[in-house]
């Protein structure tokens, strides 16, 4: 599942083992810190994610690129580019 | 439950939206220093417990008290933050955290009794008027 995302990230953020909210608010602060343009990586391990990160990108203004899985589906990897 | 709101309030600010919180009656102990941190899970006539307890159940000395760890056990499963941390993070995103002015005036809670991170206490007609141009409203 998921997409192949071809893309290097600028910024990397671990969330692993957090769930909703903290994955979204700590990649809110996370992509206040790097440039517009630049992509941001999102590694968490919520599923609730899949829907929290297109949905929170969109609203914020920056553009989600996709995510991947590995582990089964245990871990996800989220490209958000930042669009403002 | 103090979790729900403050949870959404934070995602919202993340999203460019903007939150206000108004807390009322027992709703303000969320912002109380001496009770933000502890506080508690009361199963008597609690329909949302997880297994719904029969009040006669949750009259029993303790009941409270069990209710709590077992809360407390599930919200550090998820690694969810603090109440305290939550307070934080939404006061730093610009959530407005206000107390309902009549609620504490009843409780005889004054504004040193809250934690900094609370606006001044407001009444009715100002909430009002600021949930008036609100697109999403919700209660808990």
């Amino acid at each position: 599942m998921g997409d192949t995302i071809d893309v290097k990230p600028d910024s990397v953020l671990d969330v692993k083992g957090l769930c909703c909210p903290m994955p979204v608010v700590k990649a809110k602060k996370a992509i206040d810190s790097i440039e517009v343009g630049q992509v941001l990586e999102i590694i968490g391990t919520d599923a609730g994610s899949k829907g929290d990160m297109p949905a929170w990108a969109k609203r914020a203004g920056h553009e989600f690129l996709g995510f991947s899985e590995e582990d089964g589906g245990e871990v996800f990897h989220f490209f958000v580019r930042k669009g403002k | 439950m103090a979790y729900p709101p403050l949870i959404l309030a934070s995602t919202a600010i993340t999203m460019d939206m903007e939150a206000g919180i108004f807390f009322t009656l027992y709703g303000i102990d969320v912002l109380k220093k001496s009770k933000y941190a502890k506080l508690k899970v009361a199963p008597l006539a609690n329909p949302a417990m997880p297994m719904p307890v029969p009040n006669i159940v949750g009259a029993i000395p303790g009941m409270t008290a069990m209710a709590t760890t077992m809360m407390k056990s599930m919200i550090k499963k998820i690694n969810w933050p603090t109440i305290p941390e939550l307070i934080e993070i939404c006061h730093e995103g610009g959530v407005k955290l206000w107390p309902c002015e009549p609620s504490m005036a009843m409780m005889g809670i004054k504004r040193e009794d809250l934690v900094p991170e609370a606006e001044e206490s407001i009444g009715a007609a100002a909430y009002l008027d600021y949930a008036s141009a609100a697109s999403i409203t919700l209660s808990f």
